[in-house]
This record gives structure tokens, sequence and C-alpha cells, in this order.
């Protein structure tokens, strides 16, 4: 792990949809650090706030419906959700670059790979056409894809979904960001093409020394990537820990159902355990622990108040008021 | 048995799986036709499922794995005669489905009945639960209007939700439960074989457990037989007895469950084994990996000899030239691979191993 300093530096960001329907209190309270050169995963279901916080932190949210209410997210010593547009745009998509979960829908169908990966360079660098140019070939030869000066000439269509996939990281990676931020970069695609993706992330990651946070529902996906994982559930962090750590020795209930509902390739025979109940409505704003209805240690302090995220280990913090180790409630 | 081989032109000479035989698919084909222009001239043909023959045992979880474009849906939906089958035969239950007169089939369909992947698509959000769930049994029995309120009422409870739900619509369930009354209404008819076409895809990862729970349960009390389309090679390990790998169309590989998850021979199924990541960081950074380049060819324009060829760590000029016989290698376990039985298929030397 390279624990270098801190590059991004996020506390109490709290983001809500106004809808027809009532307020969505999609994060409540999220606060995290990323280190340079850290890979974090960000774990959790639909619903549970983990794209929606990221997507906060550049506000790429729609707004409205979209509010982000409060919080701080210090980048380089300012404060994105304090930049003026014009500072944002500069940070977007060249200090921070943005990976979608589905290539298809994230390039543009009528421009070339060639204009789309030149684009970013040309907004937020010096280079000349030419320069640009020769750098975004790199850039496809650097994702590893083959004959990249043809490839330039492509429209999206003409490339196969891992392809576009591997477009989208090259443009990510364009203008030398120090954070990529990834949402389900491989949710979309076929195993086989995931784990060439997974290969390539990888190799970049011992070339590059770009801070990522990689947004995933999949427990499997990150387990080889991550130096430290944070689990997500009702718009609140629930549990972080180092990789190892997590999957080791789980301390948070809901973390723990979720690793035990996972069937695992290498084991059979094993009873999955079943999370009973649903995902929690997020139409009113929490007055306990999202996860109390669901929780098997749920007690009644659990249904009045929000437990906070407390440090049970090194870099090891989990929002839980109920001890799994001991088995008694923790004292916070 | 290695003489037990399934040629396209001669049938099948032994039973490819023990036990009492529910379903015989052999050497069923479904190609689609590709048509150009105003008046719909053929051009040419989607190979979804390319001469597949195996069978499905009483009682049985038979798992289908394959990526998108395998053909693993359509081969479940040709089984239930939902598509018309381009050649080839699907025998249930001593009965040829694909010569049957509509009324015959109409009869048999209670038999066979299918989980949909999409919970969302496969409801019709103008019903009721009940009347949907009901629906079959309107269809297809003579039960009284009380009878069949109180099956609904025993449907709803089978499944784990509340018999008081029946007259509620689609909408105001969450994913999970609206894959609950899916299987209500499969189960409805007590059919003996049921296809889940990707019943969890579209479920979240703590609810999918839920359902496949639910499968699990219905299946040790109900006796019934699956057959389990899915992508997810984990689930398939935990839930299935057998499984085929399917590859553009075709069978790459056919075996009970273990020998498929610790010996897979065919090349295919091993590079499928080691693009899984595994939920445990330890085993993550240390594993040896299969990495397959290239993307699978278009199934209206499928490779030479074997359609695996083009990615296939191991392809010879054999493998463009002939179509590898689908072959008994050992007892029960069937391989579509030239080289199967040799050193070279054996891409890594250590899968990762039970626990």
């Amino acid at each position: 792990m390279t624990a270098g300093n801190t590059v991004l530096e996020v506390d109490d960001l709290t983001t809500r949809f106004h809808t027809q329907d009532g307020v969505v209190h999609a994060v409540n309270g999220v606060g995290f650090e990323l280190r340079a050169g850290e890979f974090l995963g960000v774990v959790g279901e639909s619903g549970s706030g983990k794209s929606v916080t990221m997507m906060s932190l550049l506000k790429l949210i729609p707004m409205p419906p979209g509010e982000i209410v409060g919080g701080t997210a210090k980048f380089e010593d300012d404060d994105l959700l304090q930049l003026a547009p014009d500072k944002l745009r500069a940070v977007r998509g060249a200090k921070i670059g943005f990976i979608f979960q589905d290539p298809m829908t994230s390039l543009n169908p009528v421009l070339t790979v060639g204009k789309q990966l030149t684009e970013s360079i040309l907004l937020h660098t010096d280079a000349t056409k030419q320069q640009a140019r020769a750098r975004a070939a790199g850039l496809l030869e650097l994702v590893g894809i083959p004959d990249p000066i043809q490839r330039l000439k492509n429209y999206p269509h003409e490339l196969s979904g891992g392809m576009r996939q591997r477009v989208m990281i090259a443009i990510a990676l364009a203008c030398d960001p120090k954070v990529i931020i990834a949402d389900e970069p491989t949710t979309a695609l076929d195993v086989t093409i995931q784990a060439q993706i997974i290969e390539t992330v990888r190799e970049l990651r011992e070339r590059l020394n770009t801070a990522v946070i990689w947004i995933t529902h999949d427990l499997g996906v990150i387990a080889g990537l991550a130096d430290r994982v944070m689990v997500m559930y009702g718009g609140k962090v629930v549990e972080t820990a180092p990789v190892k750590q997590l999957y080791a020795e789980p301390q948070h209930p809901y973390t723990q159902g979720l690793l035990g509902s996972l069937p695992r390739l290498d084991q059979k025979g094993q009873q999955l355990v079943n999370i009973k109940g649903q995902p929690p409505s997020l139409y009113s704003e929490p007055t306990g622990c999202s996860f109390a209805p669901r929780c098997p240690h749920a007690f009644e302090r659990c249904l009045n108040e929000v437990p906070p995220l407390v440090e049970v280990g090194h870099e090891h913090a989990v929002a839980c008021f109920w001890n799994t180790e001991t088995g008694a409630p923790r004292d916070v | 048995m290695s003489d037990a081989t399934i040629a396209p032109d001669q049938p099948a000479p032994t039973e490819l799986a023990d036990g009492d035989t529910l379903l015989r698919v052999r050497n069923l084909t479904k190609y689609f036709p590709i048509t150009k222009g105003l008046l719909a001239r053929t051009v040419g043909h989607v190979r979804a499922v390319d001469d597949v023959t195996f069978d499905v045992i009483k009682g049985e979880t038979l798992g289908l794995v394959g990526e998108s474009g395998s053909g693993k849906s359509t081969t479940g939906r040709v089984m239930l005669q939902l598509d018309k089958a381009t050649s080839g035969t699907v025998e249930f239950d001593g009965r040829e489905l694909t010569k049957i007169g509509s009324g015959e089939l109409r009869r048999t369909r209670p038999r066979m009945q299918m989980v949909f992947q999409d919970p969302h698509a496969s409801l019709n959000p103008r019903m009721t639960v009940g009347s949907i769930i009901g629906e079959p049994l309107v269809e297809h029995t003579n039960m009284s209007k009380s009878d069949r309120r109180s099956r609904i009422g025993d449907l709803l409870d089978i499944v784990g939700l509340d018999a008081k739900h029946a007259n509620r619509y689609p909408h105001e369930f969450s994913g999970g439960q609206r894959q609950r009354i899916g299987i209500a209404r499969a189960i409805a008819l007590n059919p003996d074989f049921v296809v889940c076409d990707e019943p969890i895809a579209a479920l979240d990862v703590s609810i999918q457990a839920q359902v496949v729970n639910l499968l699990e349960e219905l299946q040790d009390e109900l006796g019934l037989t699956y057959l389990f389309i899915s992508h997810d090679l984990s689930m398939v390990r935990h839930i299935a007895d057998r499984v085929a790998v399917m590859y553009l169309g075709k069978i790459a590989e056919l075996t009970d469950v273990d020998r498929l998850y610790t010996r897979p021979r065919h090349p295919y199924t091993q590079a499928l084994h080691s693009a899984v990541p595994v939920p445990d960081p330890s085993i993550e950074s240390a594993r040896e990996r299969v990495i397959l380049t290239g993307d699978i060819p278009s199934p209206a324009n499928p490779p030479s000899g074997c359609v695996f060829r083009t990615r296939c760590p191991i392809a010879t000029d054999r493998c463009a030239a002939e179509v590898p016989e689908f072959r008994e290698l050992e007892h029960g376990h069937w391989v579509a691979c030239h080289y199967a039985d040799t050193e070279q298929a054996q891409l890594v030397d250590e899968l990762i191993t039970p626990a």
C-alpha cells in the first residue's frame, strides 16, 4: 500500500433529491479520506448512495432536483463543493477523471474516439493538435488497445464493449489526473472481458501513481485490487478497513451478512446467509441505524440513535452499537 | 465408454447421464434469420443454438452457464417450445415436444414452467398479484373461484409473501418480492420442470441469496427439476448438481458440479473459471490467471472448426479445420475439445481448490 498524503478529504457530505414523492435522503453525512496513489473500493447495493456520493463531489448530479445540503470536500487546498463553476471545470476531467458504468452511453456516438480523447487534452493542457493526437495514441496503447493510430479514427459503435471501456479509461487518464473515480466500470461486461479490464487496471496501477475510487456492488471484483474498502448502506458509511481486514474480520453486521450471502467459486455446499427484509426507504431522514430493521443484533438504541463511525482497529472504523466480537453493546 | 460419442447424424447411443431422465435434448439447433430490405430477404442466420445435446435428470438442477450471446437463454426457450426449434428434438418425459400438435402441447405446458430474469418486465403491471398467480389456474384447471383464492393464498405463503397482498399490484413490491411472485406463478400448477432464466441477475446481492434459498427449498418440498440459466459461475456452483458450459451456441463442457469446478477440461471452462473474482483478497492477489484475448465472435459468422479457437490459448490448425466432437472423456464428463485429454489442455496448474 502506498500511504501517501491525503489528496481528497470528504466530511459530512449530505445530498438530497427533491422529487414529486418527497425528499430522498440519498447521502447522509458521508466522510472519508483518499491518499495519493491509494485504491479505495466503495461497496454497496443499489440505493446505498455510493454513486451519488462521488457524483456530488464534482457536482455531476442534476441540480435540481438534487441538492448538496452540506459538507466539505477538500482537494488541493480547495473545497470542491464551494468552487466556482469555471474552477470546478478545470478539476473535472483534468485532475479528477471519471469512468462510468456503461461505455455505450457515456461516449458520444457521433464523434470518433480520437476526437473524444484529444478533446480533454486540448481543453486542459497547452498541447497542440498534433501533440494531443500523439498523446491520445499513446494512451490507447497504454490501456491495451492494439493498433492505436487506426483506432483513433473509429467511432464507438465500431468497438466492442470491452474496447469501449478501455477508451473510457484512456479518456480518464488523458490529463494525468490525481484521482480517478470509476463507477461500476466492469458491471456491464462479461466475465472474461471483465478479467481483461481488471488485469489492465492492475498493470496501470503499478505504472502510474493515480489514486482510484472504484465503486462496485461486487465484493469479488475489488478483493484483488483495493488497498482499502468502504462499505455503504442507506446513504452512510457503515464500515471501512484495509482490504484484508475487511474480508477476514468484518465488524458490521451488514458487511458480515453481505459476505455471507455471496456464493463462492472456490467453495461448495455452504449455506447462503439471508439478510432478511428489504433495503431501507430513503424518503425519511434516518432516526436510527438504517440497517436496524434487518439486523440480527439490533436493540433499542439502534432504533433511536444514529451510530457514529468509530475506530475499532488500525484504520478500521465501524458504525455500529453492537460489538459482534464480544457479543455485547459497544461502548460509544 | 470412449466410443459413446454423439455425432450429428446418428441418434444418441447411450444415456448422457445417470438416473431417470426427464428431458432428452438431441442435436437441438435454433437459427434466427437475418433479413434485409423491403422484402425481408434472408441474408444469413444467427446461430443462437447449434447442435446441442444433453439430458436433464429428474430432481436435479442443471446449471447452464455462458456469457452473453452464448445461446443459453435460447436453449431454455426452445426446450419449452416458446421458440420453435430449427432442427433437433426435445423429449419431455417420453414425449417428443417438437412434433406434437398445439392441443397436446398445451396439455403438457402445466408441467413445464419458467421464471424470467426481469421481475419488472415479466409481470403485467395492470393485473393484481392474485390474478397474475391465478392466471395459470384459470387457464389450465377447473378450480372454483374460492378454491382458486385459497390456492393463491397458499402460493403466496409458500414463496414467503403475505397472503393478504393478493389484491396489490406489482409496482407495490420490491425487485426481490416481485421475483417471488414470478416464482409463485411458475409453481402454481405443480410443474415437474422449471426453467429459471437468470432469476437473480437483476437483484441486489443480499436479495439474491433470499431468492436462491427459496428456489432450493421449493425444490426439496415439491421435487422440482430446474434448468438454472446464469452467467454467475459462483451461484451456479452453489445451486447446481450438473453444469453445462455454453460458448457461441455450443456446449463446450458438461459434467457434475464438482468435476466442473475442480477439474475442468475445456480451455474455455478454465478461462471462465479463472476470470471470476473471489471475494477473498489473499486468494485474489495470489491467483494464477488465464486471461482470454479478444471478444466473443458474432454468432452470425462463427469461426470454422471449433468456435472457441479464435480466443483459445492452445488452438492449432486442426481446430480451424475440424469441429471437435462432443465426447465423453470419462463417465459423465463430456467435452468438445480435440485436446481435452492432453497435457496442454491444462492451462493452469492449480485452480483455486475448494476450502
